[in-house]
């Protein structure tokens, strides 16, 4: 309280005195900066030569209004190579600023911001609002139990991941310090896609089957292991361990083929090609007539 | 974190028309499965109890079996169901082998267009049936 009061007569002082603190300019930058974003807000609307209507799903247990789920509109001004995300933080930042979604990197790199837009589970950031029909609807991730309007649990599919032991356990290490450790090229080629994944959680999202059984890997995790069940420099014993993990019950196996993740992966992951090929690597293991 | 809400699974089915050419075969491979599964029952149920063991009837083309088989056959109802047995048959097989594909890792690139090959060589199997099966109905 007293560093306030005093910040206060502090402030009366130098715009008295005209003598700025460094903190104190930057405050009335920042201030300066919001109201002009203020002031230019309705231009901006204005200004485009198009509005594109949003329709977002709305839910949020704290608040009565909003306890039962809804969708609200948002309308927003387009402009060329406008992205669904782009649109979500208008929306926030100029009608509603309760609106709640994960969103970091806005590259399509982080991984947080896998929604389900016109239907379909999309990167919000990658998905160019010029390519979607109008009005775009805009969802949380389905089959994940929604926490607060596009913010969905994400503590399951983590859990998934988890289960597949993503690390490494090499058999030998090299035999100097700090020696690399090497792999062929083609080798690095075979898994190259396969790293590529954001852990966005969008095929898990869309299988059909992950749906129905929750203690079913899902695609993201099976690749994941396919990433390191395929690295030569993976050990033997730990590669054995893993294709054990795989052949489960609820492993590789309920995999149906349906192709729904290799649709949505936004990192074009052939997710079906790499369960496909752990299935065949894990019947290889148990049968042996040589 | 107070609660969450479970949208459930149903939007699965609300959402056929986002369903991909893979997600398209697999519900059509699963129901033509069950046409076939219980078609195969109702074929022994109905074959097994028309069966009649008096020679002289056989001789005169009169037994149970023959009569059975011929009444069902002057129905035009039967006769278009057996169009649709076909083609049911027809796509699960050459899905079947799409599947078998998919399973051995060949083509999974083209799995859509092995899809839609699949139905429009069952199209063209059930326009080539029609004649047989509907000779001399109308």
């Amino acid at each position: 309280m007293s560093t306030q009061v005093t910040e206060k007569s502090d402030e009366k002082e130098e715009a008295e005195s005209t003598e700025q603190s460094p903190g104190e300019r930057r405050r009335e930058e920042k201030a300066k900066r919001q109201q002009e974003k203020e002031a230019e807000t309705p231009e901006l609307i204005d200004e485009a030569d198009e509005t594109v209507e949003l329709k977002i799903f709305r839910f949020d247990p704290e608040v009565p209004d909003k306890e039962e789920p809804r969708f609200d509109s948002f309308t927003v001004p387009y402009f060329e190579g406008m992205t669904v995300l782009d649109g979500l933080i208008y929306s926030r930042d100029n009608y509603d600023s309760s609106l709640t979604f994960r969103h970091s990197c806005r590259q399509a790199v982080c991984g947080s911001d896998a929604l389900l837009i016109n239907g379909t589970q999309r990167l919000a950031c990658k998905t160019q609002m010029v390519d979607l029909e109008w009005p775009i609807r805009v969802e949380p991730l389905p089959h994940q139990d929604v926490v607060k309007d596009l913010v969905v649990d994400m503590e399951h599919f983590y859990e998934q991941m988890n289960a597949v032991e993503p690390y490494f356990d090499p058999d030998e290490l090299p035999e100097e310090d700090r020696e690399e450790q090497k792999q062929r090229p083609e080798n690095r080629e075979k898994i190259k896609l396969s790293t590529r994944c954001i852990w966005c959680g969008a095929c898990m999202s869309s299988c059909n089957v992950a749906a129905g059984d929750n203690e079913y890997l899902g695609p993201a995790a099976i690749n994941k292991a396919y990433r390191f069940a395929m690295d030569e420099r993976e050990g033997g014993d730990k590669k054995e361990d893993r294709l054990r993990i795989l052949e489960q019950e609820h492993g590789v196996w309920r995999c149906q083929t349906q192709f729904s993740c290799t649709e949505v992966c936004p990192k074009d992951i052939p997710l079906t090609e790499h369960i496909q090929e752990l299935k065949r690597e894990a019947v290889k293991s148990n049968l042996k007539f040589w | 974190m107070s609660s969450t809400y479970d949208r459930g699974t149903v939007e699965n089915f609300g959402r056929w028309r986002e369903f991909s050419a893979g997600m398209w075969a697999w519900v059509l491979h699963k129901f033509t499965g069950w046409i076939l599964i219980g078609y195969l029952f109702t074929h022994i149920a109905v074959l097994s109890t028309a069966t009649g063991v008096d020679q002289a009837m056989v001789e005169a083309n009169e037994d149970i079996y023959t009569n059975t088989l011929q009444d069902l056959e002057e129905l035009v109802i039967v006769r278009f169901l057996e169009i649709g047995l076909l083609s049911v048959a027809v796509f699960h097989i050459l899905n079947g082998i799409r599947l078998l594909m998919v399973d051995l890792g060949v083509g999974l690139e083209s799995q859509d267009k092995s899809f839609y090959g699949s139905l429009a060589l069952t199209a063209v199997i059930a326009v080539a049936s029609i004649p047989t099966f509907l000779g001399g109905v109308f």
